[in-house]
């Protein structure tokens, strides 16, 4: 069969952390290909390597081979990626703010035309012809069905607009042959959503090959033609879409039953009558997960889990108890009024916080193994130290036993406590991490994403030392996840956060269903409606 | 041996060409007619006078904003702290002390300022040091004639008004450091003294960096959201290593003054600069990392290097080419600090 695109034994790993593993997808002129699979199952990599991002030939590029229309070819960064047709809207967005609608959707393929210097210095110096620019723009804008103004500034934009301009810009280009659409409808409302669906399928019609990723499963079975599912890096499986209904895609993605793993019991399980911290009302200004009114009571000695969708402030939460990002609202601990921005004020009252961002804000990445786990801990508490003179210098024998410890409990693989922390591999650097904040002695632990970016293995090793730390050492656990099979398995009550705003509380027990109408935020609506 | 290959691999490329260069000098020296034991306790007098200079940089450094290229700023409140103790007609180890002590207060002051500046300038701290270092000279320029100082040692001779340029300190507290447990074994002379002062300040400094405080400063320097995630307060730490950057700038230049045996002032403090962050430089620090160790070897290999070079290549060459070489491995060292790559691990 004549493929538009073939991508064949693809594989790839990031700092010895295996990502892909001989991926084959292909996908026929006119034809969309839906691609699911879990947070971290590989997907955005595969993309990124179809669009020769330069993320990818920093991390020592990949192995494999790409064909368009049965020919081998080279795609060694964006730039070549778009010569051979392929249009990707991203995640993120790639708008630039303090530009108008048209400029975004016209960058870099500018219409132009002569003017007398031009004719001298050669094509570089020609005029934007923006009046041309500006139908051109316009007709893409209406094509998808939008009604956005074309010199309207992008930066004040709603995100489903941005979304939309995105698209708008793909689709604008004369050659497109292959669109890649990486999760479109994450941000935008249903009715918005359907409408991009029309998009997909009008621009099939013409013969371009679509390859649709999203986690909204029903609208993946709704455009797509065939769909392959990629679980840890792996294809799984790959078949016409009638053949498939949601459940089972849910099923093979998330690989493993959902099953009950038999967690250790409680001395004294956890009440509401026991309520360790409360949020009321709580604000946090952090750039893309914006939390707008969240509240919340934390039980003493539970695994409280947050989860929803990216982007809708599932983040912010922990960032903004911990101080990490301006935050507002009323919090109690322990009955106690809480002081909100301040992150040494939370350190000494317990309240610990692990990145989601492991490498930026988790670690010193160049330090020893021994001065990752102990630093915090000598900065908030004067751990580890010893008068000396007259100064109260810090104790590196009293450091190095007790990282012995720490690397002997958590299996953290480093050939000593020296090594430094970049080069150990994402498992064992979330274990550092965990070190670190169990040295603190937390009474609450925030765990962001604590197994993005980690392998199986590692996973299961985090997941089950954050249950001995709750059960043996009774530290109530939040644990923030994109991954909601993760917060089901061990956590004792789960909050779906939609839109910035707490949307259920839901057992680990409710169905795939419930779970899907809290994270799209209609939750409480069903519940009123019946 | 594997350790002693290992220990190799950490030793910056630069640091090994200087010193190779070095030890060829030594070797030709041998066969021209200068006396090494000489050249050996000139090079340990200006390792002894310069290095507390080069330990100012330390601080910023590991605060993460660059060398301390606003090293006069530093170096001013130490001149002003040696013109009070003479005018005071302080001599000797007391002359000295109260000299330091002025310093240290001045410093404290100014420092505050000029870390209070740093901060509104983040990430530009480099530049803007090295402008604040020549706007703060050309002001002392103009108050080095106002100031009221009366000592007639200190003051112009003819026109009884405004500081000299430079300023003989035999008769107040020249040379006390290098006098002080000097001993003498042929040719060659040791500055005892001088070599303590050095080796406690590099103590202390050292100490310092154990503590909480100190901890607080490499945090921010190597990753500032896991400081913060700390508990730091970054700003904070950021200005307290600029204080402490100043404030060895102060005791530093007062140490050198005393070796050399005078107090130099108007353009002076701005050719202490690039020597002192060239030294660290070549003793293995990069713009974000450095260690006493760096100090003391960079300020070794440097010093040796500028006093042997001179008697030794004007024998074999002509002309006096040690001044162009000093220009050429400090300002080549700290070009090449500054366009490396920052390396990932050691």
């Amino acid at each position: 069969m004549q493929y538009a695109l073939e991508m064949r034994n693809i594989s790839k790993s990031f700092y010895g952390n295996q990502v892909l593993k001989n991926v084959n997808i292909a996908v026929a002129a006119g034809e969309v290909l839906g691609l699911v699979g879990e947070n971290g199952a590989g997907k955005t990599t595969l993309m990124n390597i179809l669009f020769g991002m330069p993320v990818i030939h920093s991390t020592g590029g990949f192995e494999g081979e790409i064909l368009i229309n049965n020919e081998h070819v080279n795609i060694d960064s964006p730039r070549r990626a778009m010569e051979y047709g392929i249009g990707m809207v991203h995640q993120e967005f790639m708008l630039i703010p303090g530009f108008t609608v048209t400029e975004n959707i016209k960058l870099n393929r500018e219409i132009t035309k002569d003017n007398l210097l031009s004719k001298v210095f050669g094509k570089s110096l020609r005029t934007l012809d923006f009046p041309a620019m500006r139908k051109e723009a316009r007709q893409a804008i209406s094509t998808i069905g939008m009604s956005i103004e074309e010199l309207a500034v992008v930066a004040g934009l709603p995100v489903a607009h941005k979304q939309f301009i995105e698209i708008a810009r793909e689709i604008d280009k004369k050659n497109l042959k292959i669109l890649v659409l990486d999760e479109p409808t994450a941000v935008l409302s249903e009715a918005e959503a359907e409408k991009l669906l029309d998009t997909i399928r009008y621009f099939a019609k013409r013969g371009v090959a679509i390859i649709f990723i999203s986690h909204r499963l029903s609208e993946v079975l709704k455009v797509s033609d065939r769909i392959t599912i990629l679980r840890d890096g792996v294809v799984v499986d790959s078949k016409p879409s009638s053949s498939f209904t949601v459940s089972e895609i849910a099923e093979k993605m998330v690989g493993r039953k959902l099953e009950n793993v038999v967690l250790p019991p409680r001395a004294k399980e956890p009440s509401d009558e026991d309520i360790i911290m409360s949020i009321r009302n709580l604000k946090v200004y952090m750039p893309g997960e914006m939390v707008k009114d969240f509240s919340i009571d934390i039980r003493r000695g539970e695994i409280l889990g947050i989860g929803g969708l990216a982007g809708h402030g599932k983040l912010g939460v922990a960032n903004g108890i911990a101080g990490m990002f301006p935050a507002e609202g009323q919090v109690y601990f322990e009955g106690e009024p809480y002081r909100l921005n301040d992150p040494s004020y939370a350190l000494r009252n317990g309240i610990v916080y692990l990145s989601e961002d492991r490498r930026g804000v988790g670690l010193l990445l160049d330090e020893s193994v021994e001065m990752n786990i102990a630093a915090t801990a000598i900065e908030a508490f004067g751990s580890f130290t010893r008068r000396f003179l007259f100064m109260t210098v810090y104790d590196r024998k009293k450091i190095r036993e007790h990282a012995l410890e720490m690397i002997k409990k958590l299996d953290i693989r480093c050939k000593s406590p020296t090594q430094t922390v970049r080069r150990l591999s994402g498992g064992n650097q979330q274990k550092v991490c965990l070190a670190r904040a169990f040295t603190l002695n937390p009474k609450i632990l925030f765990v962001s994403e604590p197994t993005r970016g980690i392998d199986v293995g590692a996973k299961k090793l985090v997941l089950d030392y954050l249950v001995s730390m709750n059960r043996e050492h009774g530290i109530t656990i939040v644990m923030t996840s994109s991954e909601l099979a993760e917060l089901r398995s061990i956590c004792d009550r789960i909050a779906i956060v939609a839109e910035g705003k707490l949307s259920a509380v839901l057992p680990p027990k409710a169905s795939d269903a419930e779970f899907g109408l809290a994270m799209a935020g209609e939750f409480q609506e069903v519940l009123q409606h019946g | 041996m594997d350790r002693f290959l290992e220990q190799l691999k950490r030793v910056d490329i630069p640091t090994l060409i200087i010193f190779l260069f070095l030890v060829a000098l030594f070797v030709l020296a041998a066969f021209t007619e200068v006396s090494i034991p000489s050249l050996l306790s000139d090079s340990i007098r200006r390792i002894g006078m310069n290095g507390v200079l080069v330990l100012a940089m330390v601080p910023t450094i590991r605060a993460g904003t660059g060398p301390n290229f606003g090293l006069p700023v530093g170096i001013i409140g130490g001149l002003l702290g040696a013109l009070i103790s003479m005018q005071l007609g302080l001599a000797g180890f007391t002359g000295f002390w109260v000299a330091i002590l002025f310093a240290v207060l001045i410093c404290l002051g100014i420092g505050l300022g000029y870390g209070w500046l740093l901060e509104k300038v983040r990430g530009q701290e480099m530049m803007v040091g090295t402008y604040m270092g020549y706007s703060v000279v050309a002001f002392m320029s103009i108050m080095w004639l106002m100031l009221p100082f009366t000592n007639p040692d200190m003051i112009w001779a003819i026109g009884g008004k405004g500081l000299r340029y430079t300023l003989a300190l035999d008769k107040y507290f020249g040379r006390v450091l290098n006098n002080f447990l000097r001993f003498k074994i042929g040719g060659f002379e040791f500055p005892t003294g001088l070599l303590l002062f050095f080796a406690g300040a590099c103590f202390l400094v050292h100490l310092f960096f154990r503590t909480r405080t100190g901890l607080s400063i490499d945090l921010v320097g190597q990753n500032e959201r896991y400081a913060i995630s700390s508990g730091v307060n970054p700003n904070r730490a950021r200005l307290v290593a600029v204080v402490l950057s100043t404030v060895l700038a102060g005791v530093g230049i007062i140490v050198y003054a005393q070796s050399y045996g005078f107090l130099q002032l108007y353009q002076a403090p701005l050719f202490m600069t690039f020597p002192a962050v060239a030294s660290i430089l070549i003793g293995g620090a990069s713009i974000k990392r450095a260690s006493i160790r760096n100090v003391i070897i960079g300020t070794a290999v440097f010093q040796t290097l500028l006093t042997i070079s001179l008697p030794v290549l004007s024998q074999v060459t002509r002309g006096d080419i040690t001044e162009v070489m000093r220009l050429i491995v400090s300002n080549g060292m700290i070009l090449y600090a500054l366009t490396r790559t920052p390396k990932e691990a050691r």
